[in-house]
């Protein structure tokens, strides 16, 4: 019970954050992404590709409509959002795991005036930009499949970088109490997976049981989805800005606690 | 003398287990000032508590003035950390790791090249300068770490066990660099368990053995205190060692057993071995093996605690 409310005061602590410097961070991972990425965007971007073309041309020959779309239609938007959530999701797990408890990155970056709050700051931005790039080159592929009906499409950065940045919150708290890469295996499978298939990618939330419904609506990917679909569709809803106010929402109530946790396994 | 770090009654503690306990020293302005103990005996607390990434438990600790809890970015700015594992960029380049480090510290772009340029020339790293780190020896790997430690011209260079698990050819070109450093003023905190090194650049140093400082002094004095000038090593029986040195505590400062072996410090040790292989010959006891050898850190370290710096680490 202290140890719980102790964790709860360092929450709400004000985080010791240097712009200038959270910026020389993210600059640092931007520097070796720059040595990477061709690798890395392969990886990333072929498979949201083969979900396209499997379910999209695939399966969709036997699915008439989903709310009058047809169904590559309907996926494809949601699409973008996913490969997002994945690009930032395999980032924030087994990349910074790899800068925080293997190459030591962290330790040598908080040797020098940079905070460890700057760190973890800096590493959540990183992650945000990678799933909106990700997000956005797979917004490219869905143009070029002829997909886009709208030019509201431009704005699809808006709630994808609202919601990796979530993502980017969420894996970084897996990985402050990772013990190995191992369990990575485990935050995918038991969350990110599950949110792939149920948050409204492949079909619409209403066709869950009632009893569940609400269970999608608790997922960043949810209303990331509820977001991009309408604006690759141009088909703008008032819902919108709800759902970019509930990831807005989960940001600021959330983006303290990998800092704390970090911390708490870095700093003993 | 201006103190660059000061420790009063410093403690750490992790849970249960008391790293550090209640220990008092001061490093001054431009001497290299050093930690000496096997490894467990709480350096690496004291030091990672210096550069902030270790809360101190209680007593005080400054640098440059400035309490360690409160000051901690600007402390930092003025400090050059080699920490024990290198945690360099892998995928850059030699000249990246030390420019992307300037940046930590905010150096400006003309000033972060300038600098990087004068480092990779005084580790001897300049035709390096475009190779990716993660195809670097391990050797390679040290002074570039050593290097990036002065991007920022630290006041104070922290120095974690800077030549553990070198080679001897490497180890001794990080020592010639930083014996250069130390020509040119920088003042340095050292912590190692290789005696030798402490030996060659400390001027001051503090034995630390669990978490507790058994002495302090420079290396001369502490063999001279404790072990005088020389050893002599004796492989004898166990039974027969009080009678063989029995008349001899003139020339006797110390003695300890090693394992199989009896070890003797004296000031006098040519005249020591001559009358000890004497007084063998006139009793019959048979030495099967002997050494004359001139003292160092290490047997003072074995003379205070019974164990050496080497073995008393495994166990640790």
């Amino acid at each position: 019970m202290a140890a719980k409310a102790a964790l709860l005061r360092e929450i709400i602590r004000v985080p010791d954050l240097s712009w200038p410097h959270v910026f020389r961070v993210f600059r640092r991972n931007l520097l070796v992404f720059g040595k990477t990425w061709k690798a890395n965007l392969m990886f990333n971007f072929v498979e949201p590709v083969l979900y396209l073309w499997a379910l999209g041309f695939g399966l969709g020959v036997y699915v008439s409509s989903i709310n009058g779309l047809s169904y590559i239609e309907f996926l494809a938007p949601a699409l973008i959002a996913s490969s997002a959530m994945f690009s930032t999701t395999y980032e924030m797990t087994y990349d910074s795991f790899s800068r925080m408890a293997f190459r030591k990155t962290f330790h040598g970056m908080v040797a020098t005036p940079v905070s460890l709050d700057d760190v973890v700051m800096g590493e959540l931005l990183y992650g945000t930009f990678k799933g909106v790039l990700y997000g956005n080159v797979f917004l490219l592929v869905v143009a070029l499949f002829g997909l886009v009906k709208s030019p509201w499409a431009l704005l699809v950065f808006v709630p994808l970088a609202l919601m990796v940045m979530s993502f980017s919150i969420l894996s970084m708290v897996w990985t402050s109490i990772a013990p190995n890469y191992d369990s990575f295996g485990y935050f995918f499978t038991l969350i990110i997976s599950p949110m792939f298939l149920f948050a409204g990618v492949f079909f619409p939330v209403e066709s869950l049981p009632p009893g569940i419904r609400f269970l999608p609506w608790l997922t960043p990917l949810y209303h990331a989805v509820e977001a991009v679909r309408p604006l690759v569709l141009g088909q703008i809803t008032p819902s919108i800005p709800g759902h970019l106010a509930w990831m807005a929402a989960f940001i600021a109530l959330t983006f303290r606690i990998p800092m704390v946790m970090v911390r708490r396994r870095l700093i003993q | 003398m201006e103190k660059i770090v000061s420790a009063r009654n410093l403690v750490k503690n992790f849970g249960d287990f008391t790293a550090v306990r209640g220990i008092n020293f001061e490093v001054r302005r431009g001497e290299c000032f050093g930690l000496l103990g096997p490894n467990g005996a709480g350096k690496s607390s004291i030091v990672k508590m210096i550069y902030g990434f270790s809360p101190v438990t209680s007593g005080e600790l400054e640098v440059f003035g400035l309490d360690v809890g409160s000051g901690s970015r600007k402390i930092k700015s003025r400090l050059g950390v080699v920490p024990q594992e290198d945690n360099l960029d892998p995928e850059l380049s030699v000249r990246e790791n030390l420019l992307v480090y300037a940046g930590y510290f905010r150096l400006g772009k003309e000033l972060a090249r300038t600098r990087a340029g004068e480092i990779l020339d005084f580790m001897d790293l300049a035709d390096k300068a475009g190779e990716v780190v993660d195809h670097l020896s391990g050797g390679l790997k040290r002074r570039l770490t050593l290097g990036r430690a002065l991007i920022n011209r630290p006041e104070l260079l922290i120095l974690d066990e800077p030549t553990t698990g070198l080679d001897p050819y490497a180890r001794h070109l990080v020592w010639q660099r930083l014996r250069r450093l130390k020509e040119a003023g920088t003042t340095m905190l050292l912590t190692t368990h290789y005696l030798e090194e402490a030996s060659q650049l400390c001027e001051r140093l503090i034995i630390l053995h669990r978490g507790e400082i058994l002495e302090a002094g420079s290396p001369v004095e502490l063999i001279d205190r404790h072990v005088g000038k020389e050893a002599l090593e004796l492989a004898v029986d166990p039974g027969q060692r009080e009678l063989l040195l029995s008349g001899l505590d003139d020339l006797v400062k110390a003695r300890r057993d090693l394992g199989d072996d009896l070890v003797v410090f004296s000031q006098r040790g040519r005249e020591l071995a001559g009358r000890v292989t004497a007084r063998a010959d006139s009793l019959g006891i048979s030495l099967n093996y002997q050494r004359l050898r001139p003292t160092n850190l290490e047997d003072v370290f074995l003379k205070l605690t019974g164990e050496t710096l080497q073995g008393s680490r495994e166990d640790s």
